[in-house]
């Protein structure tokens, strides 16, 4: 045992935004392990360049955004692919977002409907200026070459065919 | 479809239960001063004082904790440390959390434990301290109570659900930005004179229509703002509250309902209606889709099936509703009914929820102009109804242009996720 025991001193001083009252910086950091469990399937898809939504048979129902048991019966869904097209049911053009996306600002989020689904789906719109959106546009979905697993690998942008109103 | 508990099985099995203190912390973008702790024990302590000093501590059974995301606090069960803080130890406590209902849910879990018959007088108390992180991390934050596989990950955030609402709201019924722009003037106006208000800003339609976009069509002022803030609320039952205050205010509706947490799933059927309301109504409308609220039009019901309201816009006389932007406040009218679905824009251009209108609507400035301290915001609704209820706005703000004249009957509305859980409580003098 040494005589005189102590702790050793730090090597790199504390970040200080105020005295007084002292307020530090505290960092906080983590990697979560993610799993899509049941819903594996719909990023499969996405790598394949497909849509996968879940269809409830006893219920006619369509869920654009995939969920393994009918929200009205309870019952197991079964998966389907959707269209890769459809129109624009809502959007927005933002010029400001969560820190993570802060750096891709602006962007254009839109919902999606698919015809004969009964659902929407979120996602991105590329390549259009604010004043080229409208509701009923037509759009199409284009997925990314290389996936990154995420539901980010497919993305919407103006279809060239026929204009619709939603 | 909608099966609802029967307002008087629920009254029979359920005993009154009164308001009868109140305390908030002035909202702030951050509290040098005083962590979550300090500002609920301030709000508590401001509370006991409104009963003149006739109930201490000792008197309290238990209490609820509302506060909403540990990621701002950065500290797991801060209930624990406030309950041990404001030297309510060992008496029960439980912490409340849903998003931007927190304190309503609080409120009604508190109203819900005294009218049980578990306790005799109980805390609500809320805070949230959001000063903690920069502006894009809190939005960050908020954004993760949306779905993290589906939503979040193509840069979803608040900002961007609500202006996608508003924006089919705007197709569907020819709602206009000047619309929004209203509202957010008339609470910013009204606010000026709420000592305990975040933001105090004599706002013109044209400064908000030239504030900048932030998701095209809301712009800054169309939005809340992050803050430090806390606030108590004092329940008991009706003994109790004759002891302990000389000026009660009675609960005598409550309401909730719930909504699927993508707003992308929602169905497109039939709106769920309110006594005063036909199915004809409503006939090409396809509901709620995304430009209503479906949670908030179940709470009213129930809310208004227990207190006896037919009409809303004839039987109340104030309401404090979750204005977390402009355009929520707009639609939020429809889902109370105080105009039909579609009607919330001619609603604020014909002036009703102005403070001299018919039906006041935020005369404390909502969370436009108040700050939006999540887990103590709808504890502040119910703190200030019942000041207006009291007809004390005047003490508690130093002047008397909020307080809404002979002000007998009130709602208060709190509101989370893109709609996904609504409260609605009703308040009176009895």
């Amino acid at each position: 045992m040494p005589s005189d025991p102590r702790l050793p001193e730090i090597e790199r001083g504390t970040e200080v935004f105020a005295v007084d009252p002292l307020t530090i910086r505290a960092h906080f950091e983590v990697d979560y392990v993610h799993s899509y469990k049941q819903d594996t399937p719909f990023f499969h898809g996405l790598a394949k360049r497909k849509l996968l939504g879940s269809r409830c048979p006893k219920c006619n129902y369509t869920f654009a955004t995939p969920r393994v048991r009918c929200m009205y019966c309870g019952d197991a869904t079964q998966w389907t692919e959707l269209p890769t097209e459809g129109t624009v049911h809502s959007w927005t053009f933002c010029y400001f977002a969560a820190q993570e996306f802060l750096k891709e600002v602006p962007f254009a989020l839109v919902l999606v409907e698919f015809d004969g689904v009964d659902t929407l789906f979120l996602s991105r719109l590329v390549g259009v200026e604010r004043a080229d959106i409208r509701i009923g546009m037509r759009v199409k979905a284009k997925f990314r070459r290389k996936a990154t697993w995420s539901v980010r690998d497919v993305y919407f942008v103006r279809a060239e065919s026929r204009s619709g109103v939603s | 479809m909608w099966q609802l508990c029967s307002s008087s099985q629920l009254k029979k099995a359920m005993r009154p239960v009164y308001v009868i203190a109140g305390g908030i912390t002035k909202f702030a973008k951050a509290n040098p001063a005083s962590d979550f702790r300090l500002m609920v024990k301030e709000s508590f302590d401001s509370a006991l004082a409104d009963c003149g000093g006739k109930l201490t501590p000792a008197d309290i059974d238990g209490s609820v904790i509302s506060y909403f995301s540990d990621h701002f606090t950065h500290q797991l069960k801060a209930g624990a440390m406030v309950q041990d803080f404001v030297g309510l130890c060992p008496k029960p406590h439980v912490r409340i959390e849903g998003g931007g209902a927190t304190g309503g849910l609080c409120f009604q879990q508190a109203w819900e434990s005294v009218a049980s018959g578990r306790y005799e007088v109980v805390a609500a108390m809320g805070f949230e301290t959001m000063s903690h992180v920069e502006t894009a991390k809190g939005n960050e934050f908020i954004a993760l109570a949306s779905d993290t596989n589906y939503d979040f990950p193509v840069g979803g955030y608040y900002n961007g659900y609500y202006a996608m609402m508003v924006v089919r709201h705007m197709h569907e019924f020819g709602t206009t930005e000047e619309q929004l722009a209203r509202i957010a003037v008339k609470n910013h106006n009204n606010a000026c004179h709420n000592p305990y208000a975040q933001e105090h800003l004599a706002l013109s339609l044209e400064d908000v229509m030239r504030s900048e976009y932030i998701a095209w069509p809301l712009k800054r002022h169309d939005i809340c703002v992050m803050s430090d803030g806390a606030a108590v609320c004092l329940l008991a039952s009706e003994k109790a509250a004759q002891k302990f205050c000389g000026n009660p205010i009675k609960i005598t509706g409550i309401g909730a309902g719930s909504d699927c947490m993508r707003f992308a799933d929602r169905p497109r059927g039939r709106v769920p209606l309110l006594p005063h309301e036909k199915e004809s109504d409503y006939k090409n409308l396809r509901y709620p889709g995304v430009h209503s609220f479906r949670a908030g039009r179940m709470a009213a019901i129930s809310a208004y099936r227990m207190a006896g309201i037919g009409d809303p816009l004839e039987d109340l006389d104030v309401i404090e509703l979750h204005d977390a932007y402009s355009s929520s406040e707009l639609q939020t009218y429809e889902d109370l009914g105080l105009c039909k679905y579609g009607e919330g824009g001619r609603f604020i251009d014909g002036g009703h929820s102005g403070l001299q209108g018919k039906l006041p609507v935020n005369p404390s400035g909502g969370l436009l102009a108040c700050g939006h301290p999540v887990g103590a915001t709808g504890l502040m609704q119910a703190v200030t109804m019942f000041w207006q209820l009291q007809h004390t706005i005047p003490k508690h703000f130093g002047n008397d242009k909020l307080q809404v004249k002979n002000a007998r009957r009130g709602l208060i509305h709190s509101h989370a996720g893109t709609g996904t859980y609504v409260t609605v409580t009703i308040l009176e003098k009895p």
